[in-house]
């Protein structure tokens, strides 16, 4: 026995499957994200030269105070951006996938495709629809609630300092309520009548059915989707981009980090860009995502408890 | 011989392919003016072809907000196109100084511009050219002349007859006063801002005393500006806070607003789009009779980009620009582009007309941070976007706004520290 193992040949097929998924993810994950990182401990002087300059960069971003105010009020309104989605985009996925599950439900195929199809929609398109119905001169929004009476609490949301950061959130949980809602149904489904019949056995059915029997089984599901969401909401960039441009407005209150990193790379209007600041600030949404996944895998989902059935 | 033949046809052929070769220079256009790509493809570049067989021409321009970064990308990538349209000042002399705008000084055609007009793409000591002036805008303000008529109001001279006119569409009712929006920021300084602070810091006289480091943003001839613009908020449409710029065009050209500021670059756009009347009127003056100012701001050139292997065509396109005949297409073309060149230019259109009126009434002016102000890191033009949209909206009283820019432009400008 020992012989044999002794005699066996390196497995090269190992070697040879693996390796096209290795190279391809080296050249464009990871000698990018390692360029980025070199590329943030250089600066150009004025001869046009690079010139390494250690951790100078992020010396600048966190001690100067023009550089730090913008820096953190990008990280505030991007946490306000997550937290929106935490608190609006997954217990909305949750409930209409609870809701869609019920067999009783008619056209469940349809509301599924429904509330689905924003999510394949481009940003571009959700942003300028969204601006357009939201538009103060030429939106349905406005004609809308004057036809319902409750012409006064029209704004201009998009353009207000108090709210457009909140309601550009609110758009892109419209978008995406979709993605939380198939996987907790996939998920659901997935739950073995066996385990239901029994719960309904010992008399727990309705509502207490979903917090106690399917709610818990879905747990992980919900860890996962919180993580996406996570990382989905800061490297968000697009819907802000296209709705209220590369200056953030109104006055920043709607820059998150994306937007952030976008000007500060490669520059707007007569600023120029700058690809070594750039890089800086890619380098700390890296370690603002990585710190946050960390949390995610060692603190909540080791602790999760699996059922196998 | 059987060799000597297939050497001759095979050099035959190759004398003819760089014959095609020669023939094929094919000139890139890099421009921020994506509204202009009919005129450009229909008139100017048929014209120009017409003259130079050998030189084809392919405008290509960009979205104007990310012009520049785009441009500066392609330019390091090495993918930018042969001819490169200049911003005025500072973003494109960067350019020269990096190597990537070549230097233009011995073109022939640089002898058709005055002084002032190649100010614009100079270095600081005025000995080298890099970029071709092509156009200046005038700011003012548009109007609705039907409008006027039917409320019998006239133009206003001062400040005060102004707002009086504001005041009257207002109360008539049938009319937003004025169509501008903060959405987008950029009109808040540039149509406003810009446009009607001239008046104030007595235009170069005001601007030059900055660039000095005599005058700060904090004296009341550069707040004033801010406090006339907080003004303003009470006479725009509803919603103005989220109103975009093509939405205030929309709403001028539709005859729902009955002023909208601005410049004369509108004037193409607006005459395909508007049926009415309309009339301009220029910045108004603080009392009757004061000396008026305008921005008149070379806004547009010209350069050849160093990494061009198409260098020598591009030249004889760049001469090209200087002669009266593409003086005459061009201001024609896109009526509100003043051409800078020497040469005669008879306009048609009678709005362009009394935009370039101004230039013999008042004193001339381009906008205030183009030139050296807006170097540094924070970039003094980006900030006044941000301000004039605050003060319009109210979120920042006129004082705080200067002191904001004072502070950014002295955390980087020597001469204010």
């Amino acid at each position: 026995m020992s012989d044999r193992a002794r005699k066996r040949p390196f497995r090269w097929h190992i070697v040879v499957f693996l390796a096209p998924a290795v190279l391809i993810y080296t050249a464009i994950m990871i000698i990018p994200l390692f360029g980025t990182l070199n590329l943030s401990l250089f600066t150009r002087a004025e001869d046009g030269t690079r010139v390494f300059v250690g951790l100078a960069n992020f010396q600048t971003l966190f001690g100067d105070p023009r550089w730090s105010d913008s820096f953190w009020n990008a990280t505030w309104n991007n946490l306000w951006f997550f937290i929106i989605h935490m608190l609006v985009q997954n217990p909305i996925g949750i409930a209409l996938a609870a809701i869609l599950s019920t067999p009783k439900l008619r056209f469940a195929a349809f509301y599924r495709t429904a509330i689905f199809i924003p999510a394949i929609l481009s940003f571009v398109i959700v942003g300028f629809v969204w601006k357009l119905i939201l538009s103060p001169l030429w939106g349905v929004a406005p004609t809308f609630m004057d036809a319902l009476g409750l012409g006064d609490w029209f704004a201009p949301w998009l353009g207000l300092e108090e709210s457009a950061l909140t309601t550009l959130a609110l758009i892109s949980v419209w978008q995406f309520v979709g993605i939380p809602m198939m996987l907790i149904y996939a998920a659901l489904l997935s739950i073995p009548d066996e385990v239901l019949e029994a719960a309904e056995m010992d008399g727990i059915t309705g509502a207490s059915q979903f917090w106690k029997i399917k709610l818990p089984l879905i747990l992980p599901t919900i860890g996962i989707i919180s993580i996406l969401t996570f990382v989905g909401n800061f490297n968000a960039f697009d819907l802000i981009y296209v709705t209220q441009g590369a200056l953030a407005g109104p006055n920043f209150t709607t820059d998150i980090l994306g937007s952030f990193l976008f000007r500060t790379f490669f520059g707007f209007q007569l600023q120029l860009g700058d690809p070594h600041m750039g890089a800086t600030v890619a380098t700390v949404m890296f370690a603002i995502i990585l710190v946050g996944v960390s949390i995610y895998l060692f603190g909540v989902q080791t602790r999760l408890r699996r059922y196998q059935f | 011989m059987a060799a000597r033949k297939f050497t001759i046809a095979a050099s035959a052929f190759l004398l003819s392919s760089t014959a095609l070769m020669a023939q094929d220079v094919t000139l890139t256009i890099e421009s921020w003016r994506n509204d202009d790509i009919s005129i450009w493809r229909n008139q100017i570049i048929p014209a120009f072809e017409a003259a130079h067989p050998g030189i084809k021409l392919d405008f290509q321009p960009t979205a104007p907000a990310q012009y520049n970064s785009a441009l500066n990308s392609k330019l390091d990538a090495g993918t930018a196109g042969d001819i490169i349209t200049c911003r005025a000042f500072d973003a494109s002399l960067a350019l020269f100084q990096k190597g990537q705008l070549a230097d233009l000084t011995d073109l022939e055609g640089m002898a058709n511009y005055s002084d002032v007009a190649k100010s614009a793409w100079s270095t600081d000591d005025g000995s080298k050219q890099f970029c071709v002036p092509m156009a200046s805008v005038i700011h003012g303000f548009i109007y609705n002349a039907d409008a006027f008529a039917e409320l019998g109001l006239e133009e206003p001279t001062t400040v005060d007859e102004f707002f009086a006119v504001l005041d009257a569409i207002a109360a008539e009712g049938s009319y937003i006063p004025m169509a501008m929006g903060v959405n987008d920021q950029w009109e808040a300084a540039t149509m406003g801002y810009a446009n009607i602070g001239p008046n104030y810091w007595m235009g170069e006289q005001g601007r030059n005393a900055l660039i000095a480091g005599e005058a700060k943003l904090t004296d009341a001839e550069f707040v004033a500006p801010f406090e006339q613009l907080a003004r303003w908020s009470d006479y725009l449409g509803r919603g103005f806070e989220s109103q975009s710029y093509p939405d205030s065009q929309n709403l001028f050209t539709l005859g729902r607003a009955a002023i909208y500021p601005s410049g004369s670059w509108e004037i193409a756009g607006f005459r395909a789009q508007a049926d009415f009347e309309m009339g301009a009127f220029p910045p108004p003056v603080q009392n009757a009779g004061d000396t008026c100012y305008i921005s008149d701001h070379t806004d547009m050139g010209m350069g050849l980009n160093a990494a061009s292997p198409n260098a020598e065509a591009g030249r004889v396109f760049l001469n090209w620009l200087g002669s009266s005949e593409f003086a005459n297409l061009f201001a024609n073309a896109v009526p509100g582009f003043f051409p800078l060149s020497n040469a005669e230019v008879s306009l048609e259109d009678p709005l362009a007309q009394e935009f370039i009126s101004w230039r013999g009434e008042c004193e001339s002016s381009i906008r205030p941070f183009h030139q050296i102000l807006s170097r540094g890191t924070p970039n003094l033009s980006n900030e006044s976007w941000g301000t004039s949209a605050n003060v319009i909206r109210g979120s920042q009283t006129p004082a705080e706004a200067a002191e904001q820019m004072q502070s950014g432009l002295a955390s980087w400008y020597a001469p204010q520290q």
